[in-house]
């Protein structure tokens, strides 16, 4: 997918700047653009270092740990048969938590090693609902704290780099309810099994 | 209010770790390297994103596609120069911040659009990206609504960016 998106890119931009005659602004872009983004990695460095050290630090200390179990409670409500079986609450809820702490680095094994075992609950056959909906709610973003945007802002002289948290949390929660809700409408019209 | 909430976190999770007798410095090291890792992992993608979006920019056609999506985006209050943020962010996490970017540097960082992508950036995941990773561990054979689900959840959060930055500015 990524491979025809990027080869189409660059074709319909050639195809464009032939037909808008901007062909000087078009072979300097094709420099400018690669040197920004060592510039934006670079300038994006700094931050993702720290705040991943700060989750180690956080990990360490267990206060992840303390988080998630503050999250099982309404995570059992979400995922019934996981409920069940003691370890795999425990990695859903430190996979909620490394996403809501915005390390998707870490989240993404925690949330295998999961989805694994929540799928052994249900003799992995099929495509339970539960399962999806676990894989729903990691398609969504739950994160607390948008470092890289807000060093991607702080890059660029923002004012206040940190002052869209409120908005970034509105949309997140509203794009969790609408997945999820999207997922249990979606499962009652065609429930598994059904063509 | 915000701009002192991350200060007093640090201060919060280093006090916990002295409580805890967390040995701080070498864990918080340990840390840091894997996130700069990170951050040299994501370049080649920065590289070779930015490289085609500035390409299509320069070259006119993201206006042109804005003028024409124009009329439909209105409706839903997404601006015009976010429009193909909406299209490239549930394909490509780093490609989305590459273009989201941009999109900040071009149209001004505290502007609306460029206030917009900051949160349709930070309200969403690399959707069809994450579906294809945990289907494929799994080897589920069909993923029946997995994916409308997931795109109706990003589609949520780009439309409530852009009323949630004219809701709280």
């Amino acid at each position: 997918m990524m491979n025809y998106l990027w080869a189409g890119m660059i074709i319909l931009s050639c195809v464009t700047a032939c037909m808008t005659g901007r062909t000087a602004e078009l072979s300097a872009a094709v420099t400018d653009g690669a040197g920004q983004a060592v510039t934006l990695c670079i300038s994006l460095a700094g931050i993702m270092g720290l705040w991943s050290g700060v989750l180690e630090l956080m990990q360490e200390s267990g206060l992840s740990k303390r988080i998630a179990s503050i999250l099982c409670p309404v995570l059992r409500l979400l995922f019934r048969r996981a409920a069940q079986d003691r370890q795999t609450m425990e990695r859903i809820a430190a996979n909620v938590t490394a996403n809501l702490l915005g390390v998707s680095n870490a989240a993404t094994p925690i949330g295998l090693q999961a989805v694994d075992r929540l799928y052994s609950l249900y003799d992995r056959k099929g495509a339970p609902d539960e399962v999806l909906r676990f894989i729903i709610l990691n398609t969504t973003s739950i994160q607390l704290i948008p470092t890289t945007v807000a060093a991607v802002r702080a890059s660029l002289g923002a004012v206040q780099p940190f002052d869209i948290m409120p908005a970034v949390w509105g949309a997140s929660i509203f794009s969790v309810i609408v997945g999820l809700v999207a997922a249990k409408l979606f499962a009652g019209i065609r429930p598994e099994g059904t063509r | 209010m915000t701009e002192i909430l991350i200060p007093v976190l640090l201060a919060i999770i280093s006090t916990d770790a002295l409580l805890h007798r967390v040995d701080i410095m070498p864990t918080l090291l340990r840390g840091v390297q894997t996130g700069l890792q990170t951050a040299l992992h994501i370049l080649p993608t920065m590289i070779a994103i930015l490289t085609a979006v500035r390409m299509l920019r320069a070259s006119g056609f993201i206006d042109l596609a804005g003028q024409a999506l124009a009329p439909l985006l209105q409706q839903t209050g997404i601006p015009v120069d976010c429009a193909a943020l909406v299209l490239l962010k549930p394909l490509s996490g780093s490609g989305g911040l590459a273009l989201g970017q941009e999109i900040m540097r071009t149209c001004g960082v505290d502007s609306y659009a460029g206030r917009v992508a900051a949160v349709m950036l930070g309200a969403s995941e690399t959707s069809l990206y994450t579906i294809s990773i945990y289907c494929g561990h799994l080897e589920l054979k069909q993923t029946r609504y997995a994916i409308p689900a997931a795109l109706f959840a990003d589609l949520a959060a780009f439309i409530s960016a852009a009323a949630w930055v004219r809701w709280l500015g």
